[in-house]
């Protein structure tokens, strides 16, 4: 294999393994800061119970976070020189200033929230979460700026083969990077609540710690409906903001082969990328797609056909990723509503069933995570920088491809590891409901 | 012109700062096995470094994002061409990371065990390598016009390793000294002996690199050229020397602060030294990466400079004011 090929293949593998960890951190910082505020007002000893039984899930998780993000950094490095040099103007800015402003935020309060219980106030102790809570929203913030750029590049001018930032202000107010966050924050939120949810039911079901286990169920089922309402506007901006500016990904996405005006979105559709039309093509919405893509029904949706073979991003992948990742939001509405509904009637012990199903649910935020940067990522292709860089231009010159595949070997072999200590001591410390 | 040396003052200070703190960690983490006798002591000695290494470790983050944003073509450059060292690090860091958040998670001795010895190991291996790295940045790397010749074997002179050692001894006396400083009773003692042969072993081994930086780098025209600058290197050594008598006469944090300025100015010699070069080419001066011909433009410069105006002293602030926080001592059935 190429240099190239093993290079994104070790990238997709850092970078998913490394977002296995970055949403419920986002979120259970929050919730965490939450719950430890309430505890702070009320005094009520529950909260300081729910505080510390989910802090101690939220740091097992936010170590392996911590430390699979430096991966991603040195890789643009490593493995993509090229880019490096091509961006490194611009891009290497909001990494710089992430570190700067957040990053050094964030893990020194958690150090600091760690070694501080009961050497500061209740409320301080809470305050201090939320610095935790903020600096890691911030921290997304500017990773997001960082590759927003990569999918709409503005704010800059092209120097003897290199892209040069001249204006910082097209870089930071990116309407993509901030859609983006929204989307990617809305979507942090959901999965924390349904990993609250998830867990809380099967204590529940094993009928320990109730009341502790009810009220932290509530917690998710409230942030999760609210989180999970809030994606399906995210996710609506989003698709608008792809048909504005990466058409290419929005065709691949819909698989929409040919130019259509006033095109319908089809409930069943099955792509055939080898014949380049799709196989099934049934239950049209007329006109739901030229109205989710341009809010204009007569609007003309561009087809892949219509635009050079070298410029479409693979199609198949795309379109499932998509599909999926809609379907399983939807599925969020759903289960989050009748969660909130269960618990707010106080019914949730009758309901086995559905405490049955809300632990299996924990891993479908993720995979819709997952599927989202995929969408993102491969949908940008062959373009490493839409429309300016290819993604084949852009890897590492001085590396072989054995170089590449030892390290992919080893990002492997550690990160399977890491994996299973995690889910181990995830699993033994979501039993431990005593101090 | 001027904001690319000012970039390279910083760049010197962001790495200069990540040794002086992540340094000790390091220090502490090869030591701990070593030094403590019992499971307290060992929980003892985690204690000293648990709640602090993750912020210390932003400075490296920090340090890696600055040269991406100020000089990309270094970026781009260093991290290619050092590949395999470059993964070896990062392993390091991540195993590093996990052993020390990991270690209290669960109780069984098999289980600390493990994660005990990791942690010694990677404490090891990433100033190794991280030495072993700058070492043959001082020497010059074989950059030619058209691309890089060298390999990962070649990495492995005596020089690169000579640099090596530096890291590790400066490293472990570094550690030594904040155990002695951030702890008290019979694990105190041991690690204040122990301190005690470290410099000798510090101070040796920087005498030795300071030699063979005549003889193996170009490091010293710089000072030739302006000889005030010998300055930087004579205080490197004075505040190497001044560790001894601050310690014997128990001045932990002294003895400490010492240690610091010594890493600092060790750093900021090699810098002096290699200044305008950032990696220079051993095969052909003109394809060296400078400060001059591998920064970004002007614009992100000035940007990147007003942000670190800003944010880095607001960083230092408050990380001082959490140091400070937490500066009472450990004592027995400390744990982190």
């Amino acid at each position: 294999m190429s240099v190239e090929a093993l290079s994104r293949i070790q990238f997709a593998a850092v970078a998913i393994f490394h977002f296995l960890f970055v949403p419920l951190t986002l979120g259970m910082s929050a919730l965490v800061a939450f719950m430890e505020t309430r505890y702070a007002r009320t005094g009520d000893e529950i909260y300081l119970r729910m505080t510390k039984y989910w802090s101690r899930l939220f740091l097992i998780n936010f170590a392996v976070g911590v430390v699979t993000g430096i991966t991603l950094e040195f890789q643009f490095g490593m493995n993509w020189a090229e880019y490096s040099k091509f961006v490194g103007d611009i891009f290497g800015a909001p990494l710089a200033i992430e570190a700067t402003v957040a990053f050094f935020l964030e893990s020194t309060f958690i150090g600091l929230w760690m070694f501080s219980w009961n050497r500061v106030s209740k409320g301080v102790h809470a305050a201090i979460m939320w610095v935790v809570a903020v600096a890691s929203t911030l921290s997304a913030l500017w990773i997001l700026l960082a590759n927003g750029w990569m999918q709409k590049p503005r704010g800059f001018v092209l120097v003897g083969g290199r892209a040069q930032l001249v204006d910082f202000g097209a870089l930071l107010w990116n309407p993509y990077a901030w859609i983006k966050l929204f989307h990617a924050g809305t979507a942090a939120f959901t999965l924390s609540a349904f990993f609250m949810m998830g867990i809380s039911a099967i204590h529940l079901l094993r009928g320990r710690h109730v009341e502790m286990f009810k009220k932290s169920f509530r917690i998710g089922a409230a942030f999760g409906l609210a989180a999970s309402l809030l994606i399906i506007v995210a996710g609506d901006l989003s698709g608008r903001q792809v048909a504005e500016y990466q058409p290419t990904k929005l065709a691949a996405m819909e698989s929409q082969w040919t130019t259509v005006k006033a095109a319908p979105f089809y409930l069943l559709e099955l792509p055939e990328p080898k014949a380049e039309r799709n196989l099934v093509e049934a239950l049209p919405i007329p006109n739901m797609l030229s109205i989710l893509s341009y809010q204009d029904p007569n609007a003309t949706v561009k087809g892949l056909l219509d635009f050079p073979a070298d410029q479409r991003p693979p199609v198949a992948v795309s379109f499932w990723s998509f599909r999926i990742m809609v379907a399983l939001g939807f599925l969020f509405v759903l289960l989050a509503l009748l969660a909130l509904v269960f618990s707010l009637r106080d019914t949730l012990a009758t309901k086995r069933w559905f405490l049955w199903i809300m632990p299996f649910a924990i891993i479908l935020p993720y995979l819709a995570c997952e599927l989202g940067w995929i969408l993102a990522e491969l949908g940008r292709q062959p373009w490493i920088v839409y429309g300016l860089l290819r993604t084949k231009d852009a890897v590492s010159r001085s590396i072989t491809a054995g170089d590449v595949l030892i390290s992919l070997v080893g990002f492997v072999l550690l990160y399977g590891c890491l994996a299973a200590v995690d889910a181990f001591l995830l699993v033994k410390y979501a039993r431990k409901t005593e101090e | 012109m001027t904001l690319q040396i000012l970039w390279f003052v910083l760049w010197g200070v962001l790495w200069a700062v990540y040794f002086m703190l992540d340094g000790f960690d390091f220090g502490a983490g090869m030591l701990r096995n070593f030094l403590a006798r019992s499971e307290d002591e060992r929980g003892l000695a985690l204690a000293a470094i648990g709640p602090v290494w993750n912020g210390n470790e932003v400075w490296l983050i920090t340090a890696g994002g600055a040269t991406f944003a100020a000089f990309p073509l270094t970026y781009a450059s260093m991290f290619s061409f050092l590949y395999l060292p470059m993964l070896l690090i990062l392993f390091s860091l991540i195993v590093r990371g996990v052993s020390i958040e990991f270690r209290n998670k669960l109780e069984g001795a098999r289980w600390r065990s493990v994660w005990d010895w990791a942690l010694a190991v990677s404490s090891f291996t990433a100033p190794l390598v991280l030495g072993l790295g700058f070492g043959n940045i001082f020497q010059g790397l074989p950059i030619a016009k058209d691309g890089y010749r060298g390999g990962f074997f070649m990495l492995f002179n005596g020089y690169g390793l000579l640099t090596a050692v530096l890291f590790i001894a400066l490293f472990l006396q570094h550690g030594a000294l904040w155990l002695v400083y951030r702890t008290e009773g019979p694990f105190a003692d041991r690690a204040r002996a122990l301190a005690s042969v470290l410099w000798f072993v510090a101070l040796g081994v920087a005498a030795a690199f300071l030699v063979a930086t005549a003889f193996a780098t170009g490091l010293y025209g710089n000072f030739l050229a302006r000889p005030l600058w010998f300055a930087v290197p004579v205080l490197a050594v004075a505040s190497l020397v001044a560790v001894r008598p601050l310690h014997a006469r128990s001045r932990a944090l002294g003895a400490f602060a010492a240690s610091c300025a010594a890493i600092v100015l060790v750093i900021a010699t090699a810098l002096v030294g290699l200044f305008p070069d950032l990696i220079p080419s051993s095969l052909d001066s003109s394809a060296s990466l400078t400060a001059f011909n591998s920064s970004s433009g002007p614009y992100t410069l000035r940007l990147m400079a007003i942000v670190a105006a800003i944010f880095v002293p607001i960083v230092i602030v408050y990380q001082f004011l959490v140091y400070r926080f937490l500066r009472s001592k450990l004592t027995k059935g400390a744990e982190y």
